[in-house]
Parts: structure tokens; C-alpha cells; sequence
């Protein structure tokens, strides 16, 4: 058999033109070892979800700057659940307030990275949580 | 339901994790892609091929509206390298067919070339086949583009689009071997740009060159993809030469070819395997590689007894 990779999908949802971040982290993934999707920008919860499914990723992470991160994320989520791809990993990141952790995490974001975390965090995470 | 079934009638999360597993050599992937067998062959392959930057990607997302357009379902392969060095890779050919994530008649998968050197991987052909099986009408491969080695993609597909862009070198690299001996369909992409008839009449001038491809004369066309400019032309074209591979005959051909190759690929996996395996047996080739080194032994000799060990086991 051969060795499997990791694939992760780097989205960015809604209308955020920031993508510097998402760039770096994309980079990280790959220099770990990771097959990498990146969607480009202004993506909706249905366009992740449907590469999600194609690609058959073993992770989804977003990066959210614009501050909607309470709604679009869990939208992930939960349409993920509702096509029969609920097994994805789902991590976030981006400008995202402290006091808004706790309830992505109750809404399915196992992970959420804010400036400052260095690469290596999001990597040993996915790496210790993908199947 | 099995996974094989859930394929057949199109479920696309089942498709989707077939190409996982055939990707990784599950051998639950290789038993399901012996039942599919059957359900293969009907689709349209073309292949998508050219220098990185020559607008692939944005090319193929045009070619897959205006296959829409016309009632066709599509399945894409877009194919990107993977790092020798990490393994790892980014696969950022889906950025340019954002539109396309949600139709329902279409389905896009991106693959990292993971060590083949063709550019294409070892698991496009499965990746086809399912497709192939779970009903899309056409399927698009779209190659890494790496320049000569791109004739990987003739073996694979039906027709090969040959994508050149003006301002990337003199006449000479239009007619070195390879890739310019093997497009069914020459495009010059942003055919806006300085220098866009100077390539069409290098590849005219190339192509005079060549012997007659038998009944086939490849058409060179120009688009600018980005503003979807030349696609139906191109689609059309497309399609005339799947016609004229069905009527000549010239199809059966080529899928011998195809198989052909395949055959004897796999089959040289198989041997490859085998050899690894043997060479890693308590240290062999350890304690060769030190009587080499004190001229004690040859590198040819050792070959030798290796290939008599697996021959007579």
C-alpha cells in the first residue's frame, strides 16, 4: 500500500480579501508533508462543502478576517453533516475573539488558531486528530 | 449499499473516496476498480497540456461551461506536483473553476503527482476509470506541465490539447521533440498578447514538418480564456476529432494503446516491488556495498545474482 497522504482543504469563506494568512498556512501544510487544496477567495459555506466532498479532504480550515466567523463557519459544519461528510476534521482560524472560541468549538470547529500561533500548532493537531 | 454501487449511480462522496483509496493503494480500491471495469469506456477523454502559466486551468473551466452549455456532464483531474522534498504539495488548479464547485453535473478532483515523473500520477487512471463508471459524459485531465515529459498524457487520453502562450522562447522550442509531436489540438492561450501569430506560424511551420498524423491535420487555434474567448471553436474542434477517432477507427487504436501501457506498467510495479523487497532482505545489498567499495566485488555482478534470486524464486 502506498503511503497515505493528508489532504486538507484551505478555504476562505465570505466576502474576505485577506489572504496573506491562509497563503502562509497553505505553505506550511504543504512543507509538512500535506496535500493542499486552497479554494481562493469569497467562497460560500455550499461552494467549501461541495470541494470538500470531491476532494474527499481529511481536513477543512478556514481562515475568517471579516468577523463572520460565528455564522459561516458552523454553516460548514453542519452542511458537512447533513451530505454525509460530517467525519472531516474542521479547524479555523484568522482574526477570531477570544470569547467566541468556546462556541465554534460547541458548533464542530475542533481547533481555532489566532495570529500569532506559529505553524507547527495546526500541523501536530491535524496530524494527532486525522484517522 | 456498497461502495461500488453508490459509484455507479453517482453518488459523488462515494466516488470521491474510491479515488482516496485507489490513490492509496487500498486493496479494497483495486478489488472495486475490477467490478467498475465493465462500466468504463464510455466517457470522452481529453487532455489538457502546456507550460505552467499558459491558463490551463482557467482554460479548462471555460471548456467545462461551455460543455454544460450543451447539456454534458464533466468530470475533471487536475493534476499539480508534489514536492520530492516534503511529499507534501498545493493543489491550486480548483481556485480557477470556483463557479463549478455546485454543479451538480460536474465533479473536480485534484491530484498531486506523488513521485510519478510524467506529469501525471500513478492514480489518474483509476481516478478516470471511476469517473468513467459513475457516468460523466466527458473527462478533462489536466496536466502539470512540465515540458517534455508531458507525453505521459497522449497514452491517457483521447485527444491531447497542446497549450502554447506567446513570449515563451524563440522558434527552436516549438519544434523540439515531444510534446509538439503529440497534440491533436494546438491553442495559443492570451492570444491578446505580443507575439501571438509568431507562435500559430512557428507551430504551422513545425507541424509542416512532421509527416502527415494519418487523416488528421491538428487545427491551431487561438483563445484568451480569461475572457472566454475561442471556447466554442475549440469545443467544437474537440469534438470533431472524437468523431473522426470513432469513424476512422483510429480509436480502437489508441485505447489498445492505452492498455497496453497500462498492462505493462502495472506489471512492472509489481516486479518493482519485489525488487525493493529483495534488496532490503537482511542487509544484501549492505554487505555488498562494502566489498564494492574495497573493489572485492562489482556492482554488475551483484545485479546479476539479485535478478537469478528473483527469477528462480
Amino acid at each position: 500500500m502506498a503511503e497515505k497522504k493528508i489532504r486538507v482543504l484551505v478555504a476562505k469563506p465570505g466576502l474576505d480579501g485577506h489572504d496573506r494568512g491562509a497563503k502562509v498556512v497553505a505553505r506550511s501544510f504543504r512543507d509538512a508533508g500535506f496535500e493542499v487544496i486552497y479554494t481562493g477567495l469569497r467562497q460560500t459555506p455550499d461552494q467549501i462543502v461541495a470541494a470538500a466532498i470531491q476532494e474527499d479532504v481529511d481536513v477543512v480550515a478556514m481562515s475568517l478576517l471579516s468577523g463572520a466567523h460565528g455564522t459561516l463557519m458552523p454553516k460548514v459544519v453542519q452542511l458537512l453533516k447533513e451530505q454525509g461528510a460530517g467525519d472531516k476534521l474542521v479547524i479555523g482560524g484568522g482574526v477570531i475573539p477570544d470569547d467566541d472560541i468556546p462556541a465554534l468549538k460547541e458548533a464542530g470547529i475542533a481547533a481555532v488558531y489566532t495570529p500569532g500561533t506559529p505553524t507547527s500548532e495546526p500541523i501536530e493537531f491535524i496530524k494527532a486528530n486525522v484517522k | 449499499m456498497d461502495l461500488v454501487q453508490q459509484v455507479r449511480e453517482g453518488n459523488r462522496v462515494a466516488v470521491a473516496r474510491l479515488i482516496t483509496q485507489a490513490e492509496n493503494e487500498a486493496p479494497e480500491a483495486i478489488a472495486a476498480l475490477r467490478e467498475l471495469y465493465p462500466d468504463t469506456g464510455r466517457a470522452r477523454l481529453i487532455g489538457i497540456t502546456g507550460p505552467p502559466g499558459s491558463g490551463k486551468s482557467t482554460l479548462t473551466d471555460k471548456l467545462v461551461k461551455e460543455l454544460r452549455k450543451r447539456g454534458k456532464s464533466v468530470g475533471v483531474v487536475a493534476i499539480d506536483p508534489t514536492s520530492p522534498f516534503t511529499g507534501g504539495a498545493i493543489l491550486g488548479d480548483r481556485i480557477r473553476m470556483s463557479d463549478l464547485a455546485l454543479d451538480k453535473g460536474v465533479f473536480i478532483r485534484s491530484m498531486g503527482t506523488r513521485g510519478s515523473l510524467g506529469g501525471l500520477s500513478k492514480a489518474t487512471h483509476d481516478a478516470i476509470k471511476i469517473l468513467d463508471a459513475s457516468g460523466y459524459e466527458y473527462i478533462i485531465i489536466e496536466t502539470v506541465g512540465v515540458g517534455q515529459s508531458e507525453v505521459d498524457i497522449v497514452k491517457t487520453a483521447d485527444t491531447t490539447v497542446v497549450v502554447s502562450v506567446p513570449g515563451l522562447g524563440d522558434d527552436i522550442q516549438a519544434i523540439k521533440a515531444g510534446i509538439m509531436e503529440i497534440g491533436d489540438l494546438f491553442v495559443v492561450n492570451k492570444a491578446d498578447r505580443d507575439g501571438a501569430e509568431r507562435v500559430v506560424n512557428e507551430i504551422r511551420y513545425m507541424l509542416d514538418l512532421n509527416p502527415d498524423k494519418e487523416g488528421w491535420h491538428p487545427p491551431i487555434l487561438k483563445t484568451i480564456a480569461a475572457q472566454n474567448q475561442g471556447i466554442i471553436e475549440l469545443v467544437d474542434n474537440i469534438n470533431e476529432h472524437l468523431d473522426y477517432l470513432q469513424e476512422s477507427g483510429e480509436i480502437v487504436n489508441r485505447r489498445k494503446e492505452r492498455i497496453s501501457s497500462e498492462i505493462n506498467d502495472l506489471i512492472l510495479k509489481r516486479f518493482s516491488q519485489k525488487v525493493t523487497e529483495q534488496l532490503a532482505r537482511e542487509d544484501y545489498l549492505e554487505h555488498q556495498l562494502d566489498k564494492i567499495l574495497k573493489k572485492e566485488e562489482n556492482p554488475f555482478n551483484v545485479v546479476d545474482q539479485v535478478v537469478d534470486q528473483l527469477l528462480n524464486s
